[in-house]
């Protein structure tokens, strides 16, 4: 099967809200930062085109084709949609190089949380007929599942603090992040709860903001002389709707996926893992298996900013960076969709 | 390079205005399940399933495969939803075929689906947006300027667009599955009934409808495991163009004519008037009929009304050129399927599947779909046999 | 208390959701001068074309926008049509005309109403020049244009529509 080269990636910073940006002037930064690493132009200059949002977190009905404005899409492109993270974007994209109708592809994702009161306007994933009519928001149910780990001893809150306290920190050396900082676990932990088990510290700040991918065949790569990662694995697997028939405190899927991504073929130098609540990200690293000496979310993570719909794309796209620049050999990155972790993706990355 | 896929199961539901005795999930179950049932398979012998469908604010549940993960039996298995606009429907069925012509899987299901009653779809495609004036157009809005255009072009007859509406209908009476019945349906009653964005009259234009639409493709070493012939995919293109940009052709978009070019390249037609033996075209409103036989390449600039009024394209008529047999668009549109409907009602062609509708000896079909402002295409080019 | 209890086969479940909605940065630079009554549009440093309303970028070249060019408020019959379904909240009753509509200057098209005509007289390359309210009811909004009327001007020929300089026909 065809080898997947990443060639690019870019991404805004973490912003509280966008203000006055349309999505067209939310996209186009990131989309010319990748092109401009890779040489190109436009996306004539590659073979398609993916993108990732959600229009109900904008309240438009067809916000993504405002977006395929910022392409320069005359004469008319291979493009395509996914109404998910743009790490599926990434995912719809492998399969169109792999069947050998494009040698590269751009990708992007990016979303206006801030438009709307994003854990309301979630609730409506929900099943229709018995759950989104108690408008139970994504915030109370990571809730739940913080509960069921803090009753089971799988946790504490102190590891819960301790999550975020390295996230803040490591956040520091991240130019894009919302929220970064020393910050005591003491102080974590003397916060009153948001929605309780969890304080609002425990919570990703979510941001505006989109980002952009580029990612192409090995010999595209050599073609165009930049430095690549190769994407050895990547898989996605999604869980039972039901809240009740899962066990909130095992991420089979994580588990899967990452099994079929060939996670434990070699060391896992760097995880970045899309963890919006601090226990997820316990949950997560226990799901890879992760060991010691892996060092989780050198980007803070998404406490560092979670740009929804973006999010996905970007963890994978902060391992990139850091193989390209020689840091480490190997990583994994991860994304997801759903209440409770119920939709996960794994991708390795390798150096070439 | 492409893995070679085929269409091994298709399965809809009946189309309707309102499928008041299902839920959402009942709904794209009922697809998927005689999906599996015409492929002779069962749930696990499926490895990932595709889901597609027009802006969630049709139903009002926001990305619904979330919640539909149990009823299409993908628990543990990937799921990936697609949005296209209108396309929807074939692009879904493209990316699932993208699994399996990728390597990567051997054998999928794809479902789409629409439950508009639900909510409402006009005012979700119109919602007010702040800023700008309300003029509560809707699809039929932004369409009849462009017809008006087309009209002016080509000066065609008032009734090109009355004699596709009839004919649409009568094909539509042909299928047990078509929302709208109409065998009775008359050039008169249809010339008479209410102009609604001048020159688009209420009959000339689809119905809104609930469904769903689903299919199997398998990788040819597993086809042999179901028991109908199958649809062998020949080829499968997309393409997509800003919605306004400066001298932006909009009668005849250019985005239409690259990917059908490019679909009939792979599948080595170079007169598709000639080398195929039926289409279903995405015509929601039914002077898209000659204006995409010109798109699509089987009638010159100008002269697609000329086809439709000679009957090429009426089965009833003996036309060498069939489209829309299923009765199409004009006959059940629910939004977010009726793109796979094409596909499939092509697929279900050449596997000599369409019962009364059904193009005698049907070897080669054409499935179209297109959305926005007719800015994203997809098309696939089915075959009976194997290239 | 019912004889027979009958199925229940559905729940309505309203959903109200409250957005913020921001207008782009081009968008908020046109909305600011068409609260002063004068209607802007943005030329593509690329291809040169100008786009009203301006939404920040050319989406042919797919670069931003940055140029302001003063329009005036003249635009041709680029097509259009007739409507039998009423807008909520709005007094033109149907049958009434949407067109889509080329400022002089312009080169891309954006829909409106047209009133005080004669809809079976409306038609391709026809003149027309916008109604605006009355100043005091200026808003952000591109329906401080009530609608557009038709003028006494030439009719322009087709291959012209969208072409035509800021000065119009004549210039």
């Amino acid at each position: 099967m065809k080898d997947i080269a990443i060639v690019a990636f870019s991404q805004s910073d973490c912003l509280a809200q966008a203000g006055a940006a349309n999505e067209v002037e939310l996209i186009m930064p990131q989309l010319h930062a990748v092109f401009q690493q890779v040489g190109l132009n436009n996306a004539q200059d590659v073979d398609f085109v993916c993108s990732g949002s959600c229009d109900y977190m904008q309240g438009a009905a067809f916000a993504f084709v405002a977006g395929v404005d910022a392409l320069g899409a005359v004469p008319p492109i291979k493009e395509s949609h996914v109404e998910m993270d743009a790490a599926w974007a990434l995912y719809e994209s492998i399969l169109k190089i792999r069947m050998g109708h494009a040698d590269s592809a751009l990708i992007y994702g990016f979303g206006r949380a801030s438009s709307g009161e994003l854990p309301t306007v979630l609730s409506q994933q929900l099943d229709p007929y018995y759950l989104a009519p108690l408008w139970v928001d994504t915030i109370s149910l990571a809730a739940l599942q913080a509960r069921m780990m803090l009753d089971q001893e799988l946790l504490t809150e102190r590891d819960m603090a301790e999550v975020v306290a390295r996230c803040r920190r490591s956040a520091m050396n991240n130019p894009h992040a919302r929220l970064s900082g020393e910050v005591s676990i003491e102080s974590l932990l003397a916060e009153p709860g948001l929605v309780s088990p969890l304080r609002k510290s425990d919570c990703a700040p979510v941001a505006d903001g989109a980002a952009a991918m580029i990612i192409c065949t090995v010999e595209q790569a050599h073609e165009w002389s930049v430095p690549y990662a190769l994407l050895s694995g990547i898989d996605h697997r999604i869980e039972t709707h039901n809240l009740g028939m899962r066990d909130l405190t095992n991420s089979v899927s994580t588990r899967l996926a990452a099994q079929t991504a060939g996670v434990a073929l070699g060391p896992v130098e760097v995880a970045e893992l899309y963890a919006p609540f601090s226990h997820q990200e316990i949950i997560l690293s226990r799901a890879l298996d992760l060991k010691n000496d892996t060092k989780i979310n050198p980007s803070g993570g998404v406490m560092a900013g979670n740009l929804m719909m973006a999010s996905g794309l970007s963890r994978i796209g902060e391992v990139f960076k850091r193989i390209v620049a020689g840091e480490i050999t190997r990583g994994v990155a991860h994304a997801t969709s759903g209440p409770c972790l119920q939709h996960n993706l794994v991708a390795v990355l390798e150096s070439a | 390079m492409a893995k070679l896929a085929a269409v091994v199961g298709i399965g809809q539901t009946r189309y309707k205005t309102r499928r008041g005795d299902v839920s959402i999930a009942g709904l794209v179950r009922e697809a998927a399940v005689n999906a599996l049932a015409d492929a002779g398979l069962g749930w696990d012998d499926i490895e990932a399933v595709v889901i597609g469908k027009a802006p969630d604010m049709f139903e009002g549940v926001v990305m619904p495969e979330i919640y539909l993960t149990d009823a299409l039996g993908c628990n543990g298995k990937p799921m990936l939803r697609v949005h296209t606009a209108g396309s929807v429907g074939g692009s879904t069925a493209l990316v699932a075929a993208s699994h399996v012509q990728s390597g990567m899987f051997k054998r999928v299901l794809t479902v789409t689906f629409e439950k508009q009653s639900e909510s409402n779809a006009m005012w979700a495609l119109s919602t007010p947006q702040p800023f700008s004036v309300h003029l509560n157009a809707g699809a039929g809005g932004y369409f009849a300027p462009i017809i008006r255009e087309y009209m002016r072009r080509s000066n065609a007859p008032y009734d090109v667009g009355i004699k596709v509406a009839v004919k649409d209908r009568l094909h539509g009476a042909r299928n047990p599955l078509a929302h709208l019945q109409l065998p009775d349906i008359t050039m008169q009653e249809v010339e008479d009934s209410m102009m609604l964005w001048d020159p688009i009259r209420f009959l000339e234009a689809c119905p809104s409808s609930d469904g769903a639409c689903a299919m199997v493709i398998a990788a040819e070493e597993l086809v042999s495991e179901s028991p109908k012939a199958p649809a062998w995919i020949r080829g499968v293109a997309m393409r997509s163009e800003p919605t306004m940009y400066a001298g932006r052709e909009e009668v005849s978009p250019q985005a239409g004519r690259d990917c059908a070019a490019d679909v009939y390249r792979q599948a080595g037609i170079t007169d598709p008037r000639r080398d195929l033996d039926c289409a279903e075209v995405y015509v929601p409103f039914s002077w898209y009929e000659p204006m995409w036989l010109e798109n699509l390449g089987f009638a010159e600039p100008g002269e697609g009304w000329k086809l439709t009024m000679s009957g090429a394209t009426s089965l009833d008529e003996g036309g060498d050129i069939p489209w829309n047999c299923s009765g199409g668009v004009l006959c059940s549109n629910p939004i977010g399927a009726s793109g796979m409907i094409r596909f499939a009602e092509a697929a279900r062609q050449v596997r000599g599947d369409a019962g009364a509708h059904q193009v005698e000896g049907a070897k080669l079909a054409l499935g179209h779909a297109y959305g926005g402002g007719a800015q994203f295409f997809a098309m696939w080019v089915v075959g009976a046999d194997k290239p | 208390m019912s004889e027979q209890a009958e199925d229940i086969t559905g729940i309505e479940t309203p959903v109200y959701l409250q957005y913020h909605f921001t207008a782009g940065s081009a968008p908020a630079r046109f909305l600011s001068r068409i609260r002063e009554g004068v209607l802007t549009g943005q030329r593509c440093p690329r291809c040169s074309n100008v786009y009203i309303p301006p939404r920040g970028s050319c989406p042919a070249c797919g670069v931003p926008t940055e140029e302001e060019v003063v329009l005036p408020d003249k635009a041709t019959v680029q097509s259009f049509t007739v409507v039998a379904i009423p807008i909520p909240n709005n007094p033109i009753k149907p049958p009434f005309v949407i067109a889509n509509l080329v400022l002089d200057g312009a080169n891309i098209s954006f829909i409106h109403l047209m009133s005080e005509c004669e809809n079976s007289a409306v038609h391709i390359g026809q003149r027309v020049q916008a109604v605006w309210k009355p100043e005091e009811e200026w808003t952000y909004a591109m329906d401080n244009i009530r609608y557009f009327k038709p003028i006494d001007e030439p009719d322009v020929p087709v291959d012209q529509i969208g072409k035509l300089p800021i000065t119009g026909l004549e210039g």
